[in-house]
């Protein structure tokens, strides 16, 4: 299924990008579906939805960017680790520090206000 | 991972050419992380406007994502084509690519164009601030990917299938199909999560 | 048609400011009449300038550097001299107005287009010899980062004298940097040297990346680099990482302040709070950028002058690898004042002392690297030496200052301000190593052993006498950023802090000194063998300067320190059986061009002249599609004209001397 030319990418097949295609528009309709939907509960339908993009994250990742653990793409899939730790290092710790700040900021409500003086 | 002796140079060139766009495209990663995150902080700042519940029209959404993920598709014929050997082949498909992508950018400025007239803009507040900086964004990376693809399309007409040139649309591939990759986490997180 | 350009631009009320235009205007003019005069106009622009050589691109990098110090030190000795003189009635002779632009300028100036182009040119003239490569992964790209820093450098400087500067600190903070307190041009040009600059030293990273990971001679595996390449790899990944935030970041406020919208505002929905957030994501690899080369240079020296290998190879690597990583940890330490809760600025807190804990680690393996070597006392050594003593005790404040309790006493408070300082001088310091060891092989002469002694000896006098004294002014409760004050007992100190401020200014002249004699008596101090210091590492194993194509023949590494595992196994300076010819880069114009064209994208954009910035940025666009059409990039040297360029080399080392 995978093949490699002289530049040394991989390449796929028809077949392996149809899968990917068909694989990745489900997961869309899966996501879209639940939230138009809104059947289940909210919590239910935030985990669902977030692991259907992680996985067609993954589905695009393989089928379309041929990204495998083969010798050539080791660096690559090196690469890409290093960036998914930095982004969740930066992305997590910002989300913490400032929900963190939200949390301890005094917001007075207009009717609150009223009281203090 | 050592150089060889007599770099086929423009063989070996290639390769690196693909490593170096990689490489470029994970510092474009942290580009899109830090505006997502900016994003999720500014993301409940509606100013007593308008949040994703108002705004946010869910099937032209979908219409959006299956352009921009067919489109991807289309761009991996190109690339089946172009491994084969076929000029005419890889240019057909990546004109189709262009016009689906084209659709795409059209949807995205049609709905941008909209909310602005509506008084809705980037200005309104710091949710919508950061709703059009990021689409917007990810909107600006699609234009130059379609610009590429133009000079691309220009330069296998004229020149054919010459290492250049196929080096130069494999990195396009890595581009494009990048796109579609953030695109999956704009739509999750800022569509869908915004109208729940 | 100007949008908000007019001759009041030009600041005619202010004689200081008018003297510094004035003087800097006439020098560039006598220096391209002098140029003109001698006819070297076409060999600057064809050799040089457009040179896609990382070499020359290396020097040029560099010859920017050392002239941004050299404004960047000026507006020291006017805070110095200020603050010396400008205890309460006195207000000194810089109105606020004015004082402010200063020391935003300096920071940027100091950080951004003095630290950052001599950190980068070190890198670009030293890496590709020291893998045994012929050049960068993307030599034109090189020519593009070099351009576009300069351009970021060239904004700065104009903004002396058309307009003004940013007085909002080199950081930049909103609201302050928001359209409502700062309307003027200062922010907007702050705004877009950063960007423009920034995008330079992206490209520059994936080159570096591309180079090392791909391009090294045969046998060097990542364990058999030399340090200062592990250096070179590590902060280019930090670079990677870490300056697509400051894009972000200068991007999001620019969005604020060109249209309206409110990620940093007070109102509708703004949270300021987030610029300091992401500010620092970058902030903090940023000084880890700038410190780990400094780190490699010193790995270099110290082996090379001890005559011996590097003690601790494998620790050092993976202290390098450790830094790389926590450098992404520690950033809230620079905002522990702004509201974060108990644990989150502990967490912060312990993460900013156990990334201490690897530069310790290198430190020690400096020091047995010494112990026991034959050391020679060199220029080079001398600034290692101040370089560890000066980091260390800047590193120790750096622990005290990660005690969140202790911090919130002492931040933003002169204390802070000699801590950091106590970090990026010896910073610093470790440049000017890296440039005495390196200088003979990048111009074929040895620079003068004594002013270089000299010079240090006053830098290091003077650092202490300018910054021990703020130690001190912290404690005593005096803060950053003061034009004026009224407490007494503050200025004897200030008094001792300017005297340091002038012995540093004997040691820049010591410098200055160094280089024209020099370059006058280059012809006695010639390198003819290309290997001056008894080097270990590759890019001795070429001539001074290397030629164009660095390697005839590419070598084949076998272990750690492969020039002195050459020698030993009498693999050195061996005559080839035949040479083969060598494909290069051509030089090219295109590097300026989009320098040229982005400089006055960056102008345009300040003054709100959009037709101009809408064409340039076009300009910028249509060039680069133009330049991909170009199919005539390349150029071939024949091997004749090789064996004719490395036979006189071999004869060279023949007079050096040196057996073949």
């Amino acid at each position: 299924m995978q093949a490699s030319d002289q530049a040394g990418a991989s390449h796929g097949s028809y077949r392996s990008y149809l899968i990917g295609f068909g694989i990745s528009v489900a997961l869309t309709l899966i996501s879209f579906g639940l939230v138009m939907n809104g059947a289940l509960p909210t919590a239910s339908i935030l985990v669902c939805i977030s692991v259907a993009a992680l996985v067609q994250i993954f589905v695009q990742l393989s089928f379309f960017l041929h990204l495998n653990a083969s010798s050539e793409q080791r660096w690559n899939l090196l690469a890409l680790a290093l960036t998914v730790l930095v982004t969740l290092l930066l992305v997590g710790g910002s989300l913490w520090i400032m929900h963190n700040l939200e949390v301890r900021m005094d917001h007075v409500q207009p009717a609150d206000a009223m009281q203090h003086n | 991972m050592n150089a060889q002796h007599h770099a086929g140079a423009h063989e070996s060139g290639g390769a690196n050419k693909l490593f170096g766009f990689w490489i470029y495209l994970m510092s474009d990663c942290i580009l899109f992380a830090a505006i997502f995150a900016t994003y999720a902080v500014l993301s409940h700042n509606y100013a007593g406007g308008p949040g994703g519940k108002e705004l946010f029209h869910l099937p032209y959404v979908l219409g959006e994502t299956l352009l921009l993920l067919t489109s991807s598709l289309t761009y991996g014929f190109a690339m089946l084509a172009l491994h084969r050997g076929n000029q005419q082949q890889v240019l057909a498909w990546l004109a189709v690519t262009f016009l689906l992508g084209l659709g795409f950018f059209g949807m995205e400025i049609n709905e941008f164009g909209q909310l602005i007239a509506e008084g809705n803009g980037p200005a309104r507040s710091g949710f919508l601030s950061a709703f059009f900086t990021l689409v917007g964004t990810h909107g600006a990376h699609i234009v130059v990917g379609l610009l590429w693809m133009a000079v691309m399309m220009v330069q296998l007409a004229l020149g054919g299938l010459t290492t250049v040139t196929r080096t130069r649309l494999l990195c396009l591939s890595l581009f494009w199909h990048f796109l579609d990759v953030i695109w999956i986490g704009v739509f999750t997180i800022v569509f869908l999560m915004g109208v729940m | 048609m100007f949008g908000r350009l007019t001759l009041e631009a030009i600041p005619y009320h202010e004689p200081i400011i008018m003297g510094a235009v004035g003087g800097a205007t006439l020098g560039v003019l006598a220096l391209l009449a002098l140029l003109a005069y001698f006819g070297k106009l076409p060999y600057l622009w064809k050799e040089w300038l457009t040179s896609v050589d990382h070499k020359r691109i290396g020097v040029m990098y560099i010859i920017l550097a050392l002239v941004m110090l050299l404004r960047g030190f000026s507006d020291a000795l006017m805070m110095r001299a200020q603050q010396v003189v400008a205890l309460a009635p006195s207000e000194g002779f810089l109105p606020p107005s004015h004082y402010d632009q200063v020391f935003t300028a300096h920071g940027i100036i100091m950080l951004i287009f003095v630290a950052m182009p001599f950190m980068f040119g070190l890198l670009n003239i030293v890496v590709p010899l020291q893998i045994g490569a012929r050049d960068m992964a993307f030599p034109f790209l090189n020519s593009v980062s070099l351009w576009l820093t300069t351009t970021g450098a060239a904004l700065v400087m104009v903004s002396l004298g058309v307009g003004e500067f940013s007085k909002a600190g080199w950081t930049g903070y909103p609201p302050l940097t928001g359209l409502a307190y700062s309307p003027g041009v200062g922010v907007d040009y702050w705004i877009w040297s950063l960007q423009i600059s920034g995008i330079g030293t992206l490209l520059t990273a994936v080159n570096f990346i591309v180079t090392i990971l791909r391009m090294r001679a045969p046998g060097m595996t990542l364990m058999r680099m030399p340090i200062f390449t592990w250096t070179a790899l590590s902060t280019n990944v930090l670079v990677l990482f870490a300056f697509p935030v400051l894009t972000v970041t200068v991007t999001l406020l620019s969005l604020d302040r060109y249209l309206g919208m409110h990620f940093f505002t007070n109102d509708l929905g703004g949270n300021m709070m987030m610029y300091l957030n992401l500010f620092w994501i970058w902030g903090h690899p940023e000084v880890y950028i700038l410190a780990l080369p400094a780190l490699g240079v010193l790995s270099e020296v110290v082996a090379t002058f001890s005559g011996k290998r590097l003690f601790g190879y494998t620790s050092m690597v993976y202290a390098t690898v450790a830094i790389t990583v926590l450098s992404f940890s520690v950033w809230l330490h620079h905002f522990f004042t702004m509201g974060a809760g108990p644990n989150v600025n502990a967490a912060f807190g312990i993460a900013t002392m156990i990334i201490a804990l690897p530069t310790g680690a290198k430190v020690f393996n400096w020091l047995f690297t010494l112990y026991r070597g034959r050391v020679r006392l060199t220029a080079p050594i001398f600034w290692t030496i101040g370089f560890i003593i000066t980091f260390c005790i800047g590193g120790m404040t750096g622990v005290l200052l990660s005690v969140p309790a202790a911090d919130f006493v002492l931040h933003n408070s002169l204390f802070l301000v000699a801590h950091f300082h106590n970090m990026v001088i010896p910073t610093l310091f470790g440049y000017l190593a890296g440039f005495a060891y390196w200088f003979p092989k990048a111009f074929g002469f040895k620079l003068d052993e004594r002013l270089g002694k000299c010079a240090f000896g006053c830098w290091f006098v003077g650092f202490y006498l300018a910054f021990l004294p703020l130690y001190a002014l912290g404690f005593m409760g005096m803060t950053r950023r003061l034009g004026h004050y009224d407490n007494p007992a503050w200025q004897p100190y200030l008094a001792v802090a300017a005297i340091g401020a002038v012995v540093i200014l004997a040691g820049v002249a010591f410098q200055l000194a160094q280089l024209f004699f020099g370059i006058i008596n280059r012809n006695k101090n010639l390198d003819l063998s290309g290997d001056p210091w008894n080097g270990r590492t590759l890019e001795w194993s070429t001539s001074s300067p290397p030629p164009i194509y660095n390697f005839a023949v590419l070598p084949v590494v076998q272990d750690i320190d492969a020039f002195t595992d050459m020698k030993q196994r009498g693999l050195a300076y061996r005559r080839p059986e035949k040479y083969d010819s060598i494909h290069m880069p051509k030089n090219s114009a295109v590097g300026v061009l989009i320098g040229g064209l982005s400089f006055v994208f960056g102008f345009a954009m300040v003054w709100y002249i959009w037709w101009l910035a809408l064409l340039s940025l076009v300009g910028v666009v249509v060039t680069l599609i133009r330049r991909s059409f170009d199919q005539d990039t390349d150029y071939t040297i024949a091997a004749e004209e090789v064996e004719r360029i490395e036979n006189q080399r071999f004869a060279q080392l023949a007079a050096a001397g040196v057996k073949s």
